[in-house]
């Protein structure tokens, strides 16, 4: 956070009130006790002492959706499960957030092609604000996924309407050494430097099979 | 080992299926002793008969059902079908075991794809379930992925799949929903 040290008066700190909620809001979002299937085990133990889910601020876990602002879909949503997934969304208290945790809440996962109870993705069912692949996922990533929805709540503005949205840029982890040429002091034009090699690294590439 | 032997000795498989041939007679279709895990094929209408007999004759006292298993035979591919060895049937595998005797013995009951050969007629087959408490929730299971209509189940419901599901999953031919309450399937 931005803080504009007061040098008048000690102890006074100045900011914006959406910098004041949006610090609130993601220093203690409250995620859903939810688990469908074997992900909810990585997600126990993301809360457990090792990985410790309560230093961001996000180990209260509730056991109803009404005093929840987090849901983590840990596991397969199967067709008979995905009713249930879209009610207990539609009773979370504005503004929530979701995480698909998992190869099969992103896209279905190993039940993509025979699966033919799971639905493929559970973007399908209620909107997803972040995507955590992997079969479970580590816990690590897991954590990666909060701090992304911590990012994006950081970028909110609620009493600013009229600010352009600038795109949440992860500003803590996610970092690593990069080439000179692709990087920047400047986050958002290291960002476009990388886009654009990525854009180009991909349009030179050649298919495997023509 | 603290536990005491069995009271009686270890009737082999084998006569077990002569002595059920012996005493069932038509019932069963026919035995297979050579095979991997010993199996005897019964006439459908004849099930529960049979069951019955394993179950209460002294020297057998099968008292446990551990499994209730269909299969459906088909090779969906018409290229292939003519190399498959079997012509398109289903079956029901019951696994029976003995904790008094410790023998196992497995029972085979085959039916057709479809009754009377009308596509949507589930075939038909009658209920263990007064016999073998377990098998209530087994034969629930086969008729819900493979389509076998247990006659005289006191509960006859789909048990995995919800209620309003179309279709039979496990079955070859099965069609993979496209959408199923406005989520799309694929």
């Amino acid at each position: 956070m931005s803080w504009l040290d007061s040098r008048s008066e000690e102890n006074v700190l100045t900011t914006t009130l959406d910098q004041a909620i949006n610090w609130a809001r993601e220093s203690s979002l409250w995620p859903m006790t939810f688990g469908l299937a074997c992900c909810a085990i990585e997600m126990m133990a993301t809360g457990a002492s090792r990985y410790d889910l309560d230093r961001f601020g996000a180990g209260a876990f509730r056991a109803t959706p009404r005093q929840a602002d987090l849901m983590i879909v840990a596991g397969t949503v199967n067709f008979k499960m995905a009713s249930r997934v879209r009610r207990l969304y539609n009773q979370m208290p504005d503004p929530k957030f979701v995480i698909a945790m998992g190869a099969c809440t992103c896209g279905g996962g190993p039940y993509y092609k025979y699966g033919y109870n799971v639905v493929k993705g559970v973007d399908l069912v209620v909107p997803v604000d972040v995507y955590v692949p992997g079969c479970p996922p580590r816990p690590e990533a897991l954590l990666e996924g909060l701090m992304r929805i911590q990012d994006k709540i950081r970028a909110m503005r609620q009493f600013t309407p009229n600010t352009p949205v600038t795109p949440p840029i992860p500003a803590r982890t996610g970092w690593t050494l990069l080439p000179p040429d692709l990087s920047d002091p400047d986050p958002r034009r290291a960002l476009e430097k990388q886009m654009a090699f990525a854009k180009r690294t991909k349009e030179e590439a050649v298919p495997a099979k023509p | 080992m603290s536990n005491s032997p069995p009271a009686l000795p270890l009737l082999p498989t084998v006569e077990i299926l002569h002595q059920l041939r012996e005493r069932c007679g038509e019932a069963v279709l026919s035995v297979h002793p050579e095979a991997l895990d010993p199996f005897a094929i019964v006439r459908p209408s004849a099930l529960p008969e049979v069951m019955a007999f394993l179950r209460n004759e002294p020297d057998l006292a099968f008292d446990l059902l551990h499994n209730i298993s269909g299969v459906d035979y088909l090779e969906p591919d018409p290229k292939k079908a003519a190399k498959a060895g079997f012509e398109p049937h289903l079956e029901v595998v019951y696994h029976l075991q003995s904790f008094q005797h410790r023998h196992r013995i497995t029972i085979k009951v085959i039916l057709p794809r479809w009754k009377d050969d009308q596509v949507g007629q589930l075939p038909e087959a009658p209920t263990v379930s007064h016999l073998f408490g377990s098998a209530d929730w087994h034969e629930r299971e086969v008729f819900d992925l493979l389509g076998v209509n247990f006659v005289g189940h006191p509960d006859l419901r789909r048990i995995l799949l919800s209620e309003d599901w179309v279709g039979h999953p496990l079955r070859k031919d099965y069609e993979y929903p496209l959408e199923y309450h406005g989520i799309r399937g694929r």
